[in-house]
Parts: structure tokens; sequence; C-alpha cells
């Protein structure tokens, strides 16, 4: 890829807890190549949160799996770097990769049943992970962690001979949730963890994660196509469009001064509970087929704004202010605004 | 504005299937009181919304009323008839004004008919129209849905097109007969929030064009806030608050409700909320609670709480609640 480093860059001095440069992921499949991430660049200090929003199929579980090296097949990393405390994994072994899960970096899943055994108790989940991660931890040792961070996602303890059927549906997400602090890494990715729950459990469950991130000192990616969550929960966001990074900005900067036409328009199309007489505005069209996405920006046929140069060119992720980057060719070729 | 559909003391009892166990050693049948007692009536040219956490009985309810299911007891009226034991001719002549639309569209479209073959449909079940004049039906009703241009939309099936363009074919398919009543069951869940609104804009188009009434039924209450007049907030099988939009929202009265409404996530940036927090999570259908079936969950319980059940009671005007404490 011959595209943008980001100008934001330079202006960090520290090294960040992950950083992606160029990011592209491919599937290869039998009809032809879906580029499901392109040109992605970001990066994700310690102890911050960041908001992935996005419609379904615009990249975000992919990008998200790309940081753990799970993207399922035919996917395929086709380029750039994916750096976690300076270290570009893209290429790293299986093997190492393996310790990296769980330590540095995990993922909580929307289906928890997609990574609970059915037939293994909670407990036993809970000191495997813990004692493949560090063998000298004893069998009781684990055990008694495990307890420890049951209590902590407000499931009582003794609930640790229980198989996963026996917990409602937010109440294994929290499993999950626990299973993704057990080793504490540094990183968690939660991907559309309460997608499945109703508004009630959601919002418990997504204070509890942000209890814990707090206590154990973690970065966060919150993956969701919801972008309310994303804005109530994050401090900066990065907006998906059909596998193009459209938008990166603080919730604020964001919510306040959008400046991708999608950005705008998904922010006038989401209904505020809190105001009376919204009017609600529709975005013509549906997002592209990704086996044949349009050239240029891939939004450009649902654009009010769509200019010439829009059909033909694929617009660079441009810096517009401190930590605003946005890819559109409204704010110019270069990143000055044009008048 | 007058009646259009009413339903009395509505119960939709599903039994439960015991274990080989449980038939030796117990008499007592087991249900799931999937809808538990609700009453309510819609007015002519209203959208009146079920909302709730999921299981509380919302579909249910919608599709008692299409008639889809029987009810255990209680009463159906569609304009002042009462539909409750209608036969299936009858049904099936009810069927032209009453329809109902689901979440998957997918699911609820056949794979191998084509766009005008599945909008079509109806015509041919009922009768109405052939050949070139249904035809000239379904060319229209496309255009209304927004599937232009029609003629080229016709002839593709339900996989060449979009969740949002399925839900469309859903809508045309059910206004082609003209419908008077139109239950709506969570119509935009599984749409994107892009192609929302062109959706509940074409339903608030219909409301005008067709006269057409809404039941619409919803977990999500940001929604129900756009598009309802009236709303009903269910639990477990009840209504347990019920009102004009305006004045739930703005003075919810139910702990329910208020915890319901403080849950919901409002799209501003770091929006600190006091979340209303309830004890553990909804009791299954089988076992509600005696008394309040909210009490096993409810912040402010009293005694009188376990006992016997609120009913429904006006509390300011268009505007019920079932609680001891308001
Ligand atoms: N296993 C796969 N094989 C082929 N294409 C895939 C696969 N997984 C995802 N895709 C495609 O990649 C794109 C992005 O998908 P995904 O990352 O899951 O999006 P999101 O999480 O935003 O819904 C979509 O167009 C999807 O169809
Ligand atoms: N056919 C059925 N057989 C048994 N139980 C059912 C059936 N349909 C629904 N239920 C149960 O009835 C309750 C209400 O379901 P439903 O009306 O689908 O709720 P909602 O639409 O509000 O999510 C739930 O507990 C559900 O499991
Ligand atoms: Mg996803
Ligand atoms: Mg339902």
């Amino acid at each position: 890829m011959n595209c943008s480093t980001p100008s934001f860059r330079g202006e960090i001095a520290k090294l960040p807890l992950l950083e992606i440069d160029s990011l592209a992921v491919d599937y290869r499949t039998s009809r032809g190549t879906v580029h499901a991430v392109n040109d992605v660049s970001f990066f994700l200090e310690k102890g911050e949160t960041l908001g992935l929003a996005g419609e379904s199929g615009s990249g975000k579980s992919t990008l998200g799996l790309s940081i753990i090296r799970l993207v399922p097949y035919p996917g395929v990393i086709g380029g750039g770097q994916i750096k976690i405390d300076g270290r570009d994994i893209v290429a790293l072994p299986e093997h190492e990769m393996q310790t990296f899960r769980g330590t540095k970096v995990a993922y909580v899943f929307q289906d928890p049943m997609i990574s609970l055994n059915p037939v293994k108790k909670i407990g036993a989940h809970f000191v495997e992970l813990i004692r493949t991660h560090e063998p000298n931890v004893s069998k009781k040792e684990a055990f008694e962690r495990a307890k420890t961070v049951l209590k902590n996602l407000g499931i009582q303890p003794e609930r640790i001979n229980d198989y996963p059927h026996q917990f409602s549906g937010g109440m294994r997400q929290r499993i999950m949730i626990g299973l993704a602090i057990a080793l504490n890494p540094d990183l968690v990715i939660a991907d559309e963890p309460t997608t499945a729950l109703d508004v009630i459990v959601q919002a418990k469950i997504l204070d509890l994660l942000e209890s814990l991130r707090k206590a154990y000192q973690m970065a966060l990616i919150l993956i969701s196509h919801d972008l309310s969550i994303i804005l109530e929960r994050c401090d900066k966001i990065i907006v998906m469009y059909a596998g193009h990074m459209v938008e990166y900005a603080d919730g604020t900067e964001l919510h306040g001064r959008p400046a991708h036409p999608y950005t705008q328009k998904l922010l006038q199309s989401i209904p505020n509970i809190e105001l009376s007489d919204q009017k609600l505005t529709a975005i013509p069209g549906s997002p592209p087929d990704m086996l044949n996405p349009p050239n240029g920006c891939r939004f450009w046929p649902r654009c009010s704004c769509t200019m010439e140069i829009c059909r033909v060119k694929e617009p660079l992720l441009i810096s517009i202010g401190r930590n605003h980057l946005v890819k559109c060719f409204l704010y110019g070729e270069k990143g000055v605004q044009s008048e | 504005m007058s009646e259009i559909v009413r339903v009395e003391h509505l119960k939709k009892y599903f039994p439960v299937q015991k274990s080989v166990l449980e038939q030796l050693f117990t008499r007592k049948k087991k249900s799931v009181r999937a809808v538990d007692d609700v009453t309510f009536s819609i007015k002519k040219g209203e959208i009146f919304t079920l909302a709730g956490e999921s299981g509380c009985g919302k579909t249910t309810t919608g599709k008692l009323i299409v008639r889809l299911l029987k009810p255990t007891s209680g009463r159906i009226y569609f304009k002042g008839e009462d539909i409750t034991q209608l036969k299936r001719e009858e049904l099936r002549l009810l069927r032209r004004k009453m329809q109902i639309i689901f979440q998957d569209p997918y699911a609820s479209l056949n794979p191998r008919m084509t766009i005008g073959k599945a909008i079509g449909h109806p015509l041919e079940i009922h009768g109405l129209a052939r050949g070139e004049e249904k035809k000239g039906k379904v060319l229209e009703v496309l255009q209304k849905v927004g599937l232009t241009p029609p003629q080229q939309f016709m002839n593709l099936f339900p996989h060449q097109l979009s969740g949002g363009q399925r839900q469309r074919v859903a809508l045309g398919r059910s206004i082609i007969l003209e419908p008077e009543f139109m239950v709506a069951d969570e119509p935009v869940s599984m749409i994107d929030v892009s192609l929302r609104t062109t959706i509940i804009d074409l339903m608030l188009g219909f409301r005008k064009e067709l006269g057409l009434t809404y039941l619409f039924v919803t977990h999500d209450l940001a929604v129900a806030k756009y598009i309802s007049d009236r709303i009903a907030i269910m639990y477990l099988g009840r209504i347990i608050e019920i009102g004009s939009k305006e004045s739930l929202f703005k003075n919810p009265l139910h702990p329910y409700t208020k915890a319901l409404l403080s849950a919901i996530p409002v799209p501003e940036p770091k929006k600190k909320r006091e979340v209303i927090e309830l004890k553990g999570e909804v009791p299954s259908a089988i076992n509600i609670p005696p008394g309040c079936r909210f009490s096993s969950r409810c912040p402010f319980k009293k005694d009188e709480c376990t006992k016997t059940e609120p009913e429904l009671v006006e509390a300011e005007k268009d505007h019920s609640v079932a609680c001891y404490l308001s």
C-alpha cells in the first residue's frame, strides 16, 4: 500500500500500547477478494478507550480480530503493521502469538457460547486459562483467583462449580469479561459485547467493563454498531464505512464537529430519547457490495456532497485538527480545508 | 378518534413440556404465561407501541391480535366486531384488513420467489387481481416502497437485496391489499441505523396516505419515542404502564419504566447518567412472582406488593400505571 502515514504520528513522544499503520485485511473468497479493512491507521495509549463504530459489514470485527491475529479463513493481513508495545505482531510466529493473547490482548465476543465449553464448569475455564499461561500456579491457587474474579464480576463465588448453561445471557457475558481480564492484559477488545442483551443488562455490563478497566488499568477497544454506546463510553472514536476508516476523533469533537458526511448523516439518524420532536434524516441507498465496492470514496454513491474526484480517487486519511482525522475530499487533497 | 382494535383480558399460556420424571410425580400443569391479562385499545390512525425487554410478551400479543395464535382466554375486537372465535374463511377475509410484518424479512420471504411474485402473492390468494392488472399494482407498490426502478426490482430474488430492501418488500406485500391495521413487529431491529429512517418514514407515510393504523412492537424505546403516539410498557406478560408518549417519557411512574429509561444509551459524548439499579434478572414466565410481578426486583417493594397484583390505574390524563407506590 502506498497510502498515508497519518500526520498525528509525530505528536506523541512515548511508545503507544497499540499502533496500527496502513493496515489492510482481505478475504480471498472464491467469488473474489473482499477488502474488508483498508488503509487503517491509529494508535492507542495505555488505559485509553477507543470505540469502533460502523454498520454491519463495515469491517469492525475484522479489524479487531487482526489485532489478536485471529482473522478467520479466508482472511489474510494484506499489508501494514500492528505494533503492540512497539513490536510488530503481523509476522510473529503463532506460538509467540499465543502468549500475547490473554496476557497482552484479550477478546470478548458477542456470543459467549462461542468461547465457553458447555461441558466444562466455569471454574475449570479459569483454571485452564490461568495455568496455560502461568504453569507455576497451582490448581488451588488458580481456583482461588477465579473466585476473586467472579466476586469482582458480581457473581457469587459459589457458582464457580456451575456449567455455562446454568447462567443467563448477561451472566455468561460477565464470565467472558472475567476470562478476558483474568490474566490482567493491557488491552481488552470487546466486540459487540452487549448486542444480544436487553438494555438494562447492557448498561450493567458496560458499567462493569468500565469499572474493571479502571481497576485493572487496561485499555479498551469497544466495537459496536450502536454509536450511542460508543459516544457514551469511549474517549476516542473511529467511524468505519465499508472497510474504510472514514473518521477518527475524540467523542466530544466527533459529536460536536463531525467532519465526514457519513458521520454527520449517521448522527442525524440516531433517535435520542432525551429529545422531543426530533427529526431523523435518512441516508439514501445502501452500503456497497463488498465484493464490488465503488471506485474512489466508498461512500460517494450515498453522499450528498459528491464531487467529480470522489468517484475516481480514494481520499487519504488526513488531519483536520488535533487528533481529528477524516478521509474525505471536502477537506482538500492534502489536509488543508478548501473554501 | 374512533377505536379500531380492542383487547380485553387477553391471555396466552403455552404448555411446558415436562420431563418424564416430572410427568410421573407432578400432576400440576406448568405453563409459560406469555401474555397474562392484557387490556388496551388502539385508536384509528394512531401508532400504538408495545415496548419492553425480550420475552415480555410483545410478539405473542401482536400474533394474537391478527389471530395467528389462539388466545387462552380474553377477547379481541376489530372495528367493534368480536374476532376472537373467527373460523378459517372469516379469518381469510380478516387478513385483507389486518396485516403483520416481522423483524426478519429474510425469514418471511420465500427465497425462490421473485420480488414481484412475492408482492403480488396476496392479490392472488384473495383472487383480487391477475395478469396485467396484478402486474400494474405490483409496480405501483414497488414504487411506493421506494424500490425503483420497479421494472428492475420485480425480477430480483430476496438474496439479491439488502436487509433494508427486503423489509421494503415485506412492507409492500403487506400494503398491497390496502389493509386498515398493521402489526409491525420489530420491523427495523435488524436493519442498520442508516437504513432505518427510510423504513420508518415509509411507515409514517402509509399512515397518512392509506389511513393505516399500527401496532408497533419494539424493544428499543428510543425508536418507540420517535414513532409512537401512545406506548404500553410490558413486563412478564403484563402492561405495567401505558400512556401518551409525551407524559410517559416526561413523567415515567412505574419503577420498572424508570429503570428501563435510565438504561437507554444516549448518543452524546461521555454522558453520565444515573442508571437505576434493579435486583437480579427477569424471572421466568413459568414462575411469575405472586402479587406485583415486578416486586422481586423492585427497589421500593412494600408488604402489600407481594400480596395482590396491582391493576392499571389512571394517574394523569391518558397515563395509567399498575403500581401501589404511585
Ligand atoms: N469469513 C469471511 N469470509 C469472507 N468474507 C468475510 C468473512 N468475514 C467477514 N467477511 C466480510 O468482510 C467484511 C467485514 O466484515 P466484519 O469485519 O465482520 O464487519 P463488522 O464487524 O463491521 O460487521 C464484510 O463485507 C464481510 O462480508
Ligand atoms: N410457541 C411458544 N411456546 C412456548 N413459549 C413461548 C412460545 N412463544 C413465546 N413463548 C414464550 O412466551 C414469552 C413471551 O414471548 P414473546 O411474545 O416472543 O416476547 P417478546 O416478543 O416480548 O420478546 C417468552 O417467555 C417466550 O419464551
Ligand atoms: Mg462484527
Ligand atoms: Mg418479539
